[in-house]
């Protein structure tokens, strides 16, 4: 590689003026003249191509310096920052279940499971139990969102390589869950439907129908866009044997979630470790066996698969019972009780107020996100705000494995494999 | 304008004829007259343009965080903004002419933003979408900074985040405003119109003059 690098030859072990100028992230000390072409012995010239901020096949604001030898790809350097929101921050500022809401808008395609990570780390130091009724509800949801979560991936990746129609497919899907999540939450983003200790409401009359309408109909969409693209030959050569990375790789770099399952590990923190009555469900963990894009793209289609049954299976089994605990100090009592009760009152006054007070530790809770193990760490110093609130978010454990997985391939590809990656800036920034 | 009942069939072939006479010349006096009453709309060539310019925004590509997402659904089938002719959006900002800032805009991202808009050809315009955008919401903290602060914002799109339909209403007010009122009078009092893009050295220049912080290099080169 070294015969690459061009200008003086540096001192052993001492980076080249190229490697140096590379480090800085302003493109503008980058520029270099272009190489005289004389004959075969002519030194190559790396050219040093910024992707990003603002580009719309990079799935958010990300910005990648990428470092490419004609059309391969050398070297790939994300940056990232643009959508810093200051979460963890705010969160530290705010009481616990207030922080909720702010929690959601990280990975702002999975607010549910955002939700769930810290309202699960949450219980876990409040030592409260979820009834088995607001665990099923979750799941319910949880899992709908995954499916559209994984619209959306679908819908931009195929944008991505080309295929406008299922962009329009799976956005149609993606409003029919959207119109579920309104139902049951009256919003249809960042529902804050979870709560500490259960979920907001029960779901209303005439949810069940609806959501067995959409589970009889969902099969076949998904069906569709398998006919769309998974035999399609523009598809296949685009993915099949591009960018793939072996488990080993991926587990040293941290990568969960499909991407290691498209590696062949059958890691799903929803098997290994489950959490919200996931061990009451039957469900597969859909795996590849080549961990190349192609692999990434069939493990998330039938993944969406998996999560009909699963929601099937939830609903068909849903207990009776409270969907939040009964615990006063925790959850707001029902709003007919404050008329006539004195007692829901003082609760009500108390958490709305202060909110509850949780005894002091450190938890760290994990949840397999769409995009891998999602994990919120809450530390409580025993008042009603956490002293730190911090999330393992998988986008951006994953987005290392970006570069290792496109060097030496040609920059097209990289477009393919950051789609196939799915990175969720807002998750990647917080 | 009132539109009339096309009549019998002969009728039709009568008025064929007549416009055949006119462009021939040979339509003369009353009749010419006549002709130009029932056939011609008048109105201004500025009115015109402003409708036109009102019905054909391109917005750029650009999604920032959450509400990027509900940005693009209205391209989707069930609000299909394509029915008022706004589902063109381009990638590059020099062929937009409507930036819709989808999202919380951080401090790193503002410069970016307010390069692209400055990319942009006048006439242009742009919608803040969501509360981060407009008022920080509820990231009122360190990292984000309000559209307003560093760009002139048009139409202000409430929710967080809105709903598509909340974005369309926007995008509908903004082609009334545009349409109405096209000379965009608050932008005239603040000096907002024809915005340029501004090259460091004269930035520097210009923040010198109106000895204002630039808050892009964190304070430390505060301007007395």
């Amino acid at each position: 590689m070294s015969t690459l690098e061009p200008g003086t030859q540096a001192a052993p072990g001492a980076k080249s003026p190229y490697r140096r100028m590379e480090d800085s992230i302003d493109i503008a000390t980058m520029e270099q003249p272009l190489a005289v072409f004389a004959g075969d012995e002519a030194e190559h010239e790396l050219l040093t191509l910024n992707m990003g901020p603002h580009h719309p096949a990079t799935h958010g604001v990300l910005r990648l310096l990428v470092t490419l030898d004609g059309e391969v790809v050398q070297d790939l350097k994300p940056i990232i920052g643009y959508v810093h929101t200051g979460i963890e921050k705010t969160c530290e500022d705010k009481s616990y279940w207030k922080a909720i809401p702010a929690v959601e808008r990280m990975d702002y395609l999975s607010y549910y499971f955002n939700a769930h990570a810290y309202c699960g780390a949450v219980e876990t130091l409040l030592d409260c139990e979820v009834p088995k009724r607001g665990q099923y509800l979750r799941v319910i949801h949880l899992e709908l969102n995954r499916i559209k979560s994984h619209l959306v991936w679908l819908g931009t990746s195929a944008l991505d390589l080309g295929a406008m129609s299922v962009w329009w497919y799976c956005f149609r899907e993606r409003e029919k869950i959207l119109d579920l999540f309104e139902m049951s939450s009256g919003a249809r983003m960042h529902t804050r439907y979870i709560q500490v200790g259960g979920v907001i409401e029960d779901i209303p009359a005439g949810f069940e129908a609806k959501l067995r309408g959409f589970l009889a109909d969902m099969p076949n969409r998904i069906d569709q866009y398998g006919d769309l693209l998974t035999r399609n030959e523009i598809l296949l050569n685009r993915l099949r044997n591009v960018c793939p990375l072996d488990e080993q790789t991926l587990l040293s770099l941290g990568v969960t979630g499909p991407l290691l399952r498209a590696a062949g590990n059958p890691w799903d923190l929803r098997k290994a470790m489950p959490y919200s009555s996931y061990e009451d469900f039957d469900f597969k963990i859909p795996v590849g066996t080549v961990g190349d894009n192609y692999d990434r793209y069939v493990v998330r289609l039938q993944e969406m698969r998996e999560s009909l049954k699963i929601i099937e299976q939830a609903l068909d089994g849903l207990p009776e019972g409270p969907h939040i605990t009964t615990d006063r100090k925790i959850a707001l009592p029902p709003r007919h009780e404050l008329a006539t009760s004195m007692e829901a009152l003082i609760h009500h006054f108390k958490l709305v107020t202060e909110g509850f007070r949780v005894p002091p530790g450190e938890v760290y809770y994990p949840v397999e996100s769409p995009r891998g193990e999602l994990g919120c760490f809450v530390r409580s110093d025993g008042s009603s705000k956490p002293a730190r609130v911090h999330m393992r978010d998988p986008s951006f454990v994953n987005l290392q494995a970006i570069a290792p997985m496109v060097q030496g391939n040609y920059i097209a590809d990289l477009i393919a494999t950051l789609a196939m990656l799915d990175p969720v800036l807002g998750g990647v920034d917080r | 304008m009132r539109r009339e009942k096309v009549g019998a069939p002969e009728d039709f072939r009568v008025r064929q004829l007549k416009a055949r006479d006119m462009l021939r010349g040979d339509l003369q006096g009353q009749d010419l007259d006549d002709y130009v009453e029932s056939r011609v709309l008048t109105t201004t060539l500025d009115k015109a343009v402003d409708w036109a310019r009102g019905n054909s925004l391109f917005p750029a590509t650009f999604g920032l965080a959450c509400c990027a997402i509900e940005m693009m659904s209205i391209v989707g089938a069930r609000m299909d903004i394509a029915r008022f002719g706004f589902e063109a959006f381009r990638a590059s900002p020099r062929q937009a002419d409507m930036l819709i800032m989808s999202g919380r805009v951080s401090i790193k991202m503002a410069p970016i933003l307010r390069r692209i808009y400055d990319q942009m050809l006048e006439p242009k315009w742009a919608i803040a979408m969501g509360a981060c955008c407009s008022s920080q919401g509820i990231f009122n903290n360190y990292a984000i900074v309000p559209a307003d602060k560093f760009m002139p914002v048009d139409v202000h799109v409430p929710g967080c985040p809105p709903r598509p339909e909340s974005l369309m209403h926007g995008i509908l007010k903004l082609r009334a405003q545009i349409q109405k009122d096209p000379s965009l009078g608050w932008r005239t009092r603040y000096g907002a119109e024809q915005t340029v893009e501004v090259l460091p050295a004269e930035g520097e220049a210009l923040v010198a003059q109106a000895k204002a912080v630039n808050v892009a290099r964190g304070g430390e080169n505060q301007i007395a």
